[in-house]
């Protein structure tokens, strides 16, 4: 996901009226809770696409606290997803500028203030930034929705909000890390240092551009680390406009690098830098793979990967269905389905297996796709064209193996990436759809008998991110919640994405846990310091 | 010793008005039922600053049900860790905003010094309440590793209505190193402030409705311990009680509590602890130790370094510059940015410091330095330094609350620890030396809540202390306090099929 050789050419070719230019002119303003486009409705029209009511600032590379040109020159394009025309060029990091990042970085942690302050003036910084973030609230959210597509209610109202929710509950941590002191075997004092790990590289995905950068930058600032952020390709924007903010608040230069660029140049050199202590990395397992390879061949730098999953939603045979049927349906839909831990395989006890179809193709039916911009919309385009496609492959190969469809199954109007929320239903393990992750709006619906039936097939993949479960049975709970091998069990509730709940993948889902108390190990090098003891009074 | 002015000097700061003087119950300041007041002193000149409302019985018995009320059925606990967190990260930018008054306040009030209010103690407090709203929203119950097939964990509850019962020496801390992990862990709370320093107390129960801590979360009910505190103390439906004070009225507390409903009970109490100072110490900067921790805040101080044990290689070079250091130290008034030292917080103690001096002279130790009140007006004491003390006189054994320090020499380590252990206290110790070993055996040694090597009163929102033997029990400042305002529930159901257990 993160890395991706292709920008499809095909995607600035089919760039039409609405240019860059005219998306940033000055006076037209964004036409909230005009007509709505349902999924049933006609494709959006020119006249419909909302101007996003924010402007692109910061293009360039944040290196030392200074926004710079790529060492290269080079740029690459970023586009609205909406319509597939050009937002802005963007500064393209390769291995030169992670070099320059991690220099920055290493320097800001080996002499530089950072590590070094005591963690309540970190801890200030951070809950300043957090301020900031509050205030420019909106703007953000808007260049998120514009790079990213996701629908803008939702990112004003919830993402942003949370992100600064998250930065917040790291602010809190970085005062209260503690080392432990340790029984020894014999008259020794043993005390454990937990200092921080050096210079963190971080990748971030593009589904939820600042949300992972929370989970990332959050932690590893507040444990004192000094850190190179590279961004999704995709979706560049946000993170240069909040890191600005951050250093408004009191960051040191140095402390916080954002490259823009490409996996397999920008991101490939993050992971395999000798001068980077420690990786951490959000996106495909594919990729992830490459990672885990990378800093293996390189120096052994520790490794978390938070990747792909194919996570089970069971609908149990004493569910209340129509909870059931809208937990279930904004458990595969919601972002557009780019989700790692997407409910993408609804498993449904057969004695509610009809009713459940019954109502899920009603729910995805009424689902409200359009502009992101506009009020009341549940479902942007799809991130861009290489995905759209993949999706649309998908739809057909669930076709082809003799999946029901249900509803949708084809492209959402006739501009932008827009996809038909698409249920299929009986479904079998084997097929494509119920095993590949899709990473776009489309719900499988599978059958089963018993728990024993189920928790058998819901294991039955290399993933184990997440799951959900509904039911109001406590043995039924009790026993789905110790066997799913996953790494989050949402019993009837599902996306419940607290700064203090840890996060993480079973199986090639990944590993290490991010958020909560859990993920500052991720960034914390622990140390044991033992000396003797000339006769202790105990021990 | 330098005397630099006796209260009616040229002040350069404005004494402010003061605003408050009511108790604070259900969000509202209101006369005490009886309508009775009493006098709050300025202790630079003993003048009436202020009449303030008297709490007793009745007024706690109103402070309890609203507090009742707010916790069984209030927001306060049903609100998010993180919700609570806000709220107080607001409280304590309205405290930053403050910082003048507020040690002001203090100053007239304790008579603490305006200088060290005003660049430490003040933003310390709003620091102390950010620390516990970071932790709101970290309290974490565990689950278990049963024995059985059952599936079990701890919630950490809030254990509802706190009554916090607190000393004169450091108003403004002493408040929130109690109210602000109460805040954070969920509850709410009835705060009895000593009756010699009701001020900021009732300014912060001001700026906490500010803040938007909701109506009967956070009560002041001011007034006297035997009436206003023991009402606390032996309340029905008060869950858990606070105290910092005396060792004597902590034991009142705790048989208050045992004879009503059984509350938990944390004391933090009194001390006479040990500075053992080694012979291969810096004995400048020994010097300078010894004698901040027995003078800071005039000695009234619960972890005041009061026994100072010099081993004798250092000894005689200790007790000349002590001596000659003592003499430079500068008592004065609190507003004076000069002074080092104010004055005792009121007449009682002031007299009691003097009658010990006294009755150390008479058992036969030798002043080495001080030993009177100065300044014409207002309760000012010379720094005093007694040495060929013996470990059973009265200057060693109890708490004098005062700038009196006992000078001892000792041998060895052995002879240090042995004396050192010799009290009935164990609040606090420090230790200078360069020798790892020493430092390290003599901290495992030394019965006391904190050691402190090569620095003295290092106190940190992060870093719990408390009391060993009747010092007292239960942790203030860091994680560790929150445990006191939070019960440990246990649930557990059994589990069927479970792949591993």
């Amino acid at each position: 996901m993160a890395i991706r050789r292709v920008l499809s050419l095909s995607r600035s070719l089919a760039a039409s009226s609405a240019s860059a230019a005219s998306l940033l002119s000055p006076g037209r303003n964004p036409s909230w809770g005009r007509d709505i486009s349902r999924f049933s409705t006609a494709a959006l029209t020119e006249e419909e696409v909302i101007i996003p009511p924010v402007q692109v600032e910061h293009t360039q590379l944040l290196i030392n606290g200074q926004f710079v040109d790529a060492a290269s020159g080079r740029t690459f394009p970023t586009f609205d997803p909406r319509s597939g025309d050009l937002i802005t060029h963007v500064a393209e990091g390769d291995e030169e500028d992670i070099n320059r990042a991690v220099f920055a970085a290493r320097e800001a942690f080996d002499d530089g203030p950072w590590p070094r302050m005591t963690a309540y003036e970190r801890s200030k910084i951070i809950y300043r930034f957090a301020d900031l973030l509050e205030k420019h609230n909106d703007e953000i959210a808007a260049l998120e929705t514009w790079d990213s597509g996701k629908p803008y209610e939702h990112t004003a109202n919830v993402e942003i909000p949370k992100m600064t929710r998250l930065f917040r509950y790291f602010a809190g941590w970085a005062d209260k890390i503690h080392g432990l002191t340790v029984p020894a075997d014999g008259p020794y004092h043993v005390q454990t240092l937990h200092e921080p790990i050096g210079v963190a590289g971080q990748i971030i995905p593009w589904n939820f551009p600042l949300m992972m950068y929370a989970w990332k930058v959050g932690p590893a600032l507040a444990c004192g680390n000094t850190v190179v952020l590279k961004t999704a390709e995709h979706t560049p924007l946000s993170a240069l406009y909040v890191s600005k903010l951050f250093h408004e608040a009191g960051l040191p230069p140095g402390v916080l690098n954002i490259i823009s660029g490409f996996g397999p140049t920008a991101g490939a050199a993050l992971a395999s830098h000798m001068d980077v202590d420690k990786i951490a990395f959000t996106g495909s397992t594919g990729t992830g793979k490459i990672i885990l390879e990378l800093a293996s061949k390189s120096n052994l730098k520790a490794v978390t990967l938070e990747l792909g999953g194919k996570s089970p939603f069971i609908v149990c045979e004493d569910a209340d269905i129509d909870k059931a049927v809208e937990l279930a349906h904004s458990a595969v839909f919601f972002n557009q389905g780019q989700c790692c831990c997407a409910g993408s395989r609804t498993f449904v006890h057969e004695r509610v297996y009809d009713e459940f179809i019954e109502k899920s193709k009603a729910r995805a039916m009424r689902r409200i796709v359009g502009d992101p911009f506009k009020k009341g919309v549940e479902q942007g385009p799809q991130i861009d064209k290489a995905q759209f496609e993949k999706i649309l492959s998908c739809i057909r190969s669930g076709i082809e193996s003799g999946a029901t469809l249900e509803t949708g199954g084809e492209r959402f109007g006739t501009k932008g990436y827009f996809i038909q929320p698409t249920v299929f239903s009986d479904v079998q393990d084997d097929m494509a759809i119920a095993t590949e992750e899709i990473f776009g709006p489309v719900q499988s619906i599978l059958k089963f008998k018993d728990l024993d039936d189920v928790i058998q097939r819901a294991n039955k993949s290399r993933y184990g991110l997440a799951a959900g479960v509904f039911t109001n049975n406590i043995e039924t709970a009790n026993t789905l919640m110790r066997s799913l091998r996953v790494g989050t069990v949402w019993i009837n509730c599902y996306f419940v994405f607290d700064a203090a709940i840890p996060f993480g993948g079973y199986k090639m889902s990944g590993k290490g846990r991010e958020k909560g108390a859990y993920c500052l190990n991720n960034y914390l090098q622990v140390k044991a310091v033992v000396s003797p003891l000339k006769n202790p009074a105990w021990l | 010793m330098t005397i630099q002015s006796n209260g009616h000097s040229e002040n350069p700061i404005k004494i402010p008005k003061i605003k408050f003087t009511k108790l604070f119950i259900n969000g509202e300041f209101v006369d005490s039922i009886s309508g009775k007041t009493f006098e709050t002193i300025d202790p630079r000149n003993g003048e009436v600053i202020a009449r303030v409302a008297e709490g007793d019985k009745a007024d706690v018995d109103l402070a309890v049900k609203v507090a009742r009320e707010a916790f069984d059925q209030g927001q306060w606990p049903r609100m998010t860790g993180f919700e609570r967190g806000r709220i107080m990260m607001k409280f304590a930018d309205l405290i930053d905003e403050s910082i003048e008054e507020l040690a002001a306040i203090d100053a007239i009030d304790a008579g603490k010094l305006f200088t060290s209010g005003k660049a430490v103690d003040i933003p310390s407090v709003a620091n102390m309440i950010r620390y516990y709203a970071g932790a709101a929203d970290k309290i974490h119950g565990q689950m278990l590793k049963m024995s059985r097939p059952f599936q079990a964990y701890t919630l950490r509850e809030p254990i509802g209505v706190v009554g916090h019962i607190i000393p004169w020496n450091f108003p403004s801390t002493m408040f929130f190193m109690k109210v602000a992990p109460a805040l954070a862990a969920g509850c709410t709370m009835i705060v009895k402030p000593a009756e010699q320093t009701p001020l900021s107390a009732l300014y912060y129960a001001h700026l906490a409705k500010l803040a938007g801590i909701p109506d009967g979360v956070l009560n002041v009910v001011t007034g006297y311990g035997s009436t206003a505190g023991a009402a606390i103390s032996s309340h029905m439906d008060i869950d858990m009680v606070s105290f910092t004070g005396s060792t004597e009225v902590g034991r009142l507390v705790m048989q208050a509590a045992a004879q009503s409903n059984l509350k938990p009970v944390s004391l933090e109490l009194g001390g006479k602890s040990p500075l053992i100072i080694f012979n291969d110490a810096d004995v400048d900067s020994a010097v300078n130790l010894a004698l901040l921790g027995i003078l800071y805040n005039k000695g009234e101080i619960c972890v005041a370094g009061s026994r100072v044990y010099v081993q004798e290689g250092i000894y005689d070079e200790f007790v000349r510059k002590a001596a000659a250091k003592a003499k430079t130290w500068v008592v004065g008034d609190p507003f004076d940015p000069r002074s080092q030292q104010g004055p005792q917080v009121d007449k009682t103690q002031f007299d009691k410091i003097l009658s010990y001096i006294e009755h150390g002279k008479r058992e036969g130790a030798t002043l080495l330095t001080g030993g009177k009140p100065c300044c014409e007006k207002g309760y000012y004491i010379e720094p005093t330094i007694f040495t060929d003390v013996k470990e059973d006189m009265l200057v060693v054994k109890d708490e004098i609350f005062g700038p009196v320090m006992s000078l001892m020499k000792f041998e060895s380590v052995e002879e240090a620890i042995e004396r050192a252990n010799n009290t009935r206290y164990g609040l606090a110790a420090g230790i200078v030396t360069k020798d790892l070993n020493l430092a390290n055996r003599v901290s495992r040694s030394i019965r006391a809540g904190i050691i402190w090597i090569n620095c003295y009163f290092a106190f940190d929102n992060d870093c719990p202390y408390g009391g060993y033997k009747m010092s007292g029990f239960g942790r203030d400042n860091g994680l560790n306090s929150l445990d006191k305002y939070l019960q440990v529930k246990s649930v557990v159901t059994p589990i069927h099929n479970s792949p591993w257990l």
